[in-house]
């Protein structure tokens, strides 16, 4: 089976301590450690386990600047067989239409049976992976969290739904499905892995390698744009506890014990 | 000049922490209060490639350069001392002499179990009285027939006495040199040969969840063939080994270091007293830039003398100097990272406390300070 796994490279978040930037248009990015977005992560996870049951290869894709080839040298040393890097001053600032036509671009240059996105990553929109089946028009399932390969045209999926209820699908293949944490357990990434693939060169396309018209993607393509970012302000009736776990606990039960909450 | 590492090493760097920061944080403080080596911790570290770092593929190494290796040391030292101690002996102590020294049928034997992680060996040196002063080493090797006779004990021995202990290397006196000096030679011991116990040592103030261990010879029996190299080369492999050690030693400073300073700086700018975060006072952000400078200069320093190794080039004045300089830096850092963190600082919750104990290891194992002073010193022609 021939998988292609979109991933990003995004902020850590058990590295860095987030702040709005000064303009409010964005993060404060200054001195950030990065990593592939945990959701993608899983994602390639599940991709490695279906290749090592039914045999295929892994693809790994991203739509990013130099820097993010880190990710996908990183998700090759895990194991996935091959990176594509896309990469193009005309991508910035794209909105998620216009990454998803970028990945378009780069799954029409190949020919894969399935597409798998992580189901959200930075900026939590969670868009790319449906705007993508749309375009490639095929079928797609969000939020998966379960993988079953019936033959090489179906797979059973699962999908967690309202409440903590579990959808069971039967889905054509090729298809694209943006998956859920949780799905397995992502393997460390180990040494001889690394060595594999330390000084291996990762292709990268451009606008023109992929047929894009510059003007469609990036900043000038994108039809939805960030207006403002800020941290919002408490409302009445909210407090925040302060103190070590141990204190918080204490002030949280006695809080609960004025107000009725515990007898 | 080029201070940039490859991608290679930066690679290592970050999944090494990835791995110390989700696997061993969790477990460290339990290990540490229990007194507990993790044979599953170990066999993890095993599994992402911590053991035979230098080794070649031939015999199942991860075949990386010395930097890279000292890298990974550092990164597990970050977070734990006890993990970092298991796998630098582990890689400098017990895997380094057989790879080094060993002969084609000992390698193929004993370095595949090693480099995964599912075997440690045991390197025994030290003696009960005789630490430092190494030539004072009074276990004894008798040839008779094709096999020897060893008897005689040794203490503080790191990975020599639990469950995934395949064996030692011991030193032993073989004999006098013309100039009366003792000939010593190294020789490979299988754990249960009879005659040989290994015993874990307990109630240590510092690398609580390392194992180590006293070894004791018994009229012990080995063939001819467990001899490392040849007779009389023990107490050059010794120092040759020592001289390795001393640059993972110090990547177990270094790392020490880095892992107290974070979580100082990080807990001084959370720490709000007289109305403002502690990292604003100049008492504490001078202390926190003080343990900056040194751990920027601890670092150019070792990670020259494993260049300096990795070109094949002398590199023992500088081992040695990187050894004295990162262990008695992770000192200083430890003691500013307790003091900034007040009260807490002395509770085992916090973590600093730990970096403390386990910091005084290093100014005394493997060469003291004082013994790479002496080296020091003699290299700079006092």
């Amino acid at each position: 089976m021939e998988i292609l796994v979109c991933v990003k490279r995004v902020p850590d978040t058990s590295e860095n301590e987030i702040e709005v930037g000064s303009d409010g248009q964005d993060i404060d990015r200054d001195d950030l450690v990065y990593s592939v977005n945990e959701w993608d992560n899983y994602a390639v996870e599940e991709a490695i386990q279906i290749v090592d049951k039914v045999g295929g290869k892994v693809t790994v894709v991203t739509v990013g600047d130099d820097e993010s080839e880190e990710v996908l040298r990183r998700e090759m040393a895990m194991g996935a067989n091959e990176g594509i890097l896309l990469s193009d001053d005309a991508f910035e600032s794209s909105d998620g239409k216009g990454i998803a036509a970028i990945l378009k671009a780069a799954v029409e240059k190949g020919s894969y049976d399935l597409i798998m996105t992580g189901a959200q990553a930075d900026a939590g929109a969670g868009q790319v992976g449906g705007m993508l089946a749309a375009m490639l028009d095929q079928p797609y399932a969000s939020l998966v969290n379960s993988i079953e390969v019936i033959d090489d045209k179906k797979l059973k999926v699962g999908r967690e739904i309202e409440g903590g209820n579990q959808e069971m699908n039967e889905i054509q293949m090729p298809c694209v499905l943006s998956i859920q944490t949780g799905i397995n357990e992502p393997r460390y990434v180990g040494i001889r892995g690394i060595r594999k693939v330390a000084s291996v060169d990762i292709p990268v396309l451009g606008a023109s390698d992929l047929g894009i018209d510059s003007g469609s993607v990036g900043n000038a393509g994108a039809s939805v744009k960030v207006q403002d970012y800020f941290v919002p302000v408490f409302g009445d009736g909210a407090e925040m506890l302060e103190g070590s776990t141990e204190e918080i606990i204490d002030k949280l039960i006695e809080l609960l014990k004025a107000q009725g909450g515990l007898k | 000049m080029n201070f940039d590492l490859t991608t290679e090493q930066k690679m290592i760097r970050r999944e090494v922490r990835k791995f110390a920061e989700s696997e061993i944080a969790s477990v460290a403080l339990e290990l540490d209060e229990n007194e507990e080596f993790s044979a599953e911790l170990t066999r993890k570290m095993g599994e992402i490639g911590l053991f035979g770092m230098f080794v070649a593929e031939d015999y199942e190494g991860q075949a990386l350069d010395y930097i890279s290796y000292i890298i990974a040391v550092e990164e597990i030292a970050r977070v734990d001392g006890s993990q970092a101690a298991t796998i630098a002996a582990a890689n400098s102590l017990g895997i380094g002499p057989i790879y080094y020294f060993g002969t084609e049928a000992q390698k193929k034997k004993y370095l595949p179990m090693l480099c995964s992680g599912e075997g440690l060996w045991g390197f025994g040196l030290t003696e009960p009285t005789a630490g430092s002063d190494a030539g004072g080493s009074t276990t004894t090797a008798v040839k008779d027939g094709n096999e020897w006779v060893i008897n005689g004990s040794k203490i503080f021995i790191t990975n020599a006495a639990c469950e995934l202990t395949m064996g030692v290397t011991v030193q032993a006196v073989t004999g006098r040199r013309e100039n009366g000096k003792p000939e010593c030679t190294c020789f490979l011991v299988e754990s249960g040969t009879p005659g040989f116990k290994a015993q874990p040592m307990h109630k240590k103030m510092m690398w609580r969840a390392s194992n180590t261990a006293e070894l004791y010879f018994d009229d012990m029996r080995v063939p001819e063939e467990n001899i490392l190299g040849n007779v009389g080369d023990g107490f050059h492999q010794m120092l040759q080994t020592l001289d390795g050690g001393r640059l993972s030693i110090g990547a177990m400073g270094l790392g020490g270091a880095q892992g107290a300073y974070e979580l100082a700086l990080k807990y001084a700018k959370k720490r709000e007293q007289f109305g403002q975060p502690i990292s604003k006072f100049q008492a504490v952000g001078f202390k926190l830039a003080d343990c900056a400078v040194e751990i920027e200069c601890a670092r150019n320093l070792l990670y020259k003398a494993c260049w300096l190794r990795n070109e094949k080039r002398s590199f023992e004045k500088e081992a040695a100097m990187a050894k004295l300089y990162c262990s008695e830096l992770m000192g200083r850092v430890a003691n500013h990272a307790v003091q900034i963190h007040g009260g807490y600082g002395l509770m085992k919750e916090y973590n600093v406390e730990r970096f403390y104990r386990d910091q005084k290891l290093l100014d005394i194992g493997e060469g003291t300070s004082e013994v790479q002073r002496i080296v020091i010193s003699r290299y700079i022609g006092c």
